[in-house]
């Protein structure tokens, strides 16, 4: 698949002295949603940041659509829609004139009927005339939005868009995503919601302490990463576990009534049949048995807590 | 070029402009009839004549080039401070735009307001003295380019300002002391001549000179030297936002 952002030996040292973003390389495929979690200060905002031209990079080179963003920064530009991670807005202005002027400042004709097509699509339409001082925290979220499509761009960078929204307009916000990804929109997105990425995501990226540490297809990670669990139900309680099976790390569940087996799901596959045979030799039966994969938060947190 | 950008920026400044529209008419009206009464009438009264032109049509230009030069550094400043302060900046980083076109735009609309403020502070003179203007042409000349080098000074102060006590510090404590001590409401050869050569030190002097000069034809320097230190401090403005933008002083991180 053809890539459309290009990040090579990125590294990013703040004034301040702090290494924000070290040596990162990234290739962001065209028309893919890629997730990029991280914990607090990873250096999510950091690298969106710095592709879009807020941040100046340290060390290394981005290039969007096969352009420097740097050298030819009106080309990638032109290309992204940015939704920061902040509510940051002009009180004071209406929700039409500041949608009217972001898609002026990017170089963009006037085009009314694409901006109401957008104020419409994110529930806005019946505010347009509003200040937006006078809209409410996820209004203002879907204005950011707003403002970030009006210029019709080819890649998008949300940035936590789904912090301090509530569930319902969280939908929204996925459904909306997947439509634009349908009309052929690559977006990145960062979260701190794993279930938002577990559902979203065709690609995820860990970042941790400035560093890319893990870059996969969603399935393959959750395939790859994921632990397996499986519950046998007993027909008889247990009360101690029998010496024949100590080998399997077996632990009891609801008062000896759960036999639990945790297995990485692709190495020790084979040490099911061997654990059902030992089972039936030591005379436990079973009533009912079921599996479980770890999430793709287990996973995370698991590979965050590895980092010094 | 990307127009479309210069556009929006400009309408937008604008917009503000005329959402406070009343205070912008109202107060510079209120304030230039206030120096009339003070300077006017109950200095006037006294001095009467200054190189054969009333006082009050004397104070005229330099009541002008008071609002003009305050009036630019708070737009402009404002204009690029605020942004930054609200964050809002972000969306104008992230734009493909370049840095003459923010430049062109922001520093155009403060200018164009502050011309039009030095023109509604004309006619309001015309109601209390009658202004007479020998070099029209020089004077719009001095008008347009003293707006526009204050602007560009403006927005350098907003660039620099990274609270709002900064951003009143340098209209308060500079631009309106060396107005006052730069000869708007006295011609120079009215001080003792130590101070007369310490005013010689102050620039906004010969922005005042040059442009009662348009007016009247009495200037206390030469006009080429107005012109040629007007010039100065844009070039010297010019060099400075070239600098802020080729380091993203205060602006990128
Ligand atoms: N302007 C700045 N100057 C100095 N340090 C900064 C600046 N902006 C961010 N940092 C630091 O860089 C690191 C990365 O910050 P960044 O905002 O990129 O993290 P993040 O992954 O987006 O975090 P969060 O999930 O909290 O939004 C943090 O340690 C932060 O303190
Ligand atoms: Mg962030």
């Amino acid at each position: 698949m053809q890539s459309v952002i290009s990040v090579s030996n990125l590294s990013k040292t703040y004034a301040s002295g702090l290494h924000a973003l070290k040596n990162i390389n990234l290739e962001i495929r065209s028309g893919e949603i890629f997730a990029l979690l991280g914990p607090n200060g990873a250096g999510k905002t950091t690298l969106i940041s710095t592709i879009c031209g807020i941040v100046n990079p340290t060390q290394g080179s981005v290039t969007v659509a096969g352009h420097d963003i740097i050298k030819d920064y009106r080309a990638t530009r032109s290309l992204i829609g940015l939704v920061p991670q902040e509510l940051t807005t002009d009180s004071f202005e209406t929700v039409w004139a500041t949608v009217s002027f972001s898609r002026g400042l990017f170089g963009k004709a006037p085009n009314p009927a694409h901006l109401e097509k957008i104020l419409r699509e994110l529930s806005l339409w019946a505010k347009k005339d509003s200040k937006i001082m006078t809209l409410s925290g996820g209004m203002k979220r879907r204005l950011l939005i707003a403002k970030a499509l009006s210029h019709e761009p080819r890649i998008l960078f949300l940035d936590e868009p789904t912090a301090g929204v509530d569930v319902e307009l969280r939908r929204d916000m996925w459904e909306l995503v997947r439509t634009l990804r349908s009309t052929g929109v690559t977006i990145i997105l960062t979260t701190h919601y794993i279930d938002e990425a577990e559902e979203m995501a065709d690609r995820i990226g860990v970042i941790s302490n400035g560093e890319i540490i893990l870059v996969e297809e969603k399935t393959a990670l959750m395939h790859k990463l994921g632990k397996k669990q499986l519950t046998l139900q007993l027909q008889h309680a247990l009360v101690s576990m029998p010496e024949s099976l100590a080998a399997y790390h077996l632990s009891l569940a609801s008062d000896g009534n759960e036999l639990i087996y945790t297995y990485d799901s692709q190495t020790e596959l084979t040490n099911i049949p061997g654990l059902l045979k030992a089972l039936n030799d030591a005379g436990i039966a079973f009533k009912d048995l079921h599996t479980t994969q770890s999430s793709l938060e287990d996973i995370f947190v698991n590979l965050v807590r590895k980092e010094p | 070029m990307n127009l479309h950008a210069v556009r929006a920026i400009y309408a937008f400044e604008m917009a503000r402009t005329r959402r406070t529209l009343f205070q912008s008419i109202v107060s510079p009206v209120i304030s230039t009839s206030l120096y009339f009464v003070v300077f006017g009438a109950a200095i006037g009264s006294r001095i009467s004549e200054v190189d054969g032109i009333t006082y009050g049509a004397f104070i005229v230009p330099g009541l002008i080039m008071l609002s003009l030069l305050t009036q630019s550094v708070s737009n402009a400043s404002f204009g690029i401070y605020f942004p930054k302060f609200t964050g809002t900046i972000y969306e104008l980083l992230s734009a493909p735009v370049s840095y003459f076109e923010i430049v062109v735009s922001y520093v155009g609309a403060a200018a164009t307001k502050s011309i039009l403020l030095g023109t509604i502070i004309l006619v309001t003179a015309e109601l209390f003295v009658s202004v007479r203007i020998d070099h029209p042409v020089w004077m719009v000349l001095f008008l347009v380019l003293t707006a526009v080098t204050f602007s560009l000074l403006g927005f350098i102060i907003g660039v620099w300002a990274d609270n709002f006590e900064k951003l009143q510090f340098v209209p308060l404590i500079i631009i309106t002391p060396l107005t006052f001590l730069g000869g708007s409401f006295y011609s120079i050869h009215m001080l003792p001549p130590f101070w007369q050569s310490v005013t010689l030190l102050n620039p906004v002097f010969y922005l005042v000179s040059g442009f009662r000069w348009s007016f009247y034809s009495l200037a206390d320097v030469g006009v080429s030297i107005s012109v040629a230190m007007t010039f100065v401090f844009l070039a010297i403005c010019l060099v400075i936002v070239a600098w802020i933008f080729r380091t993203g002083y205060r602006i990128k991180t």
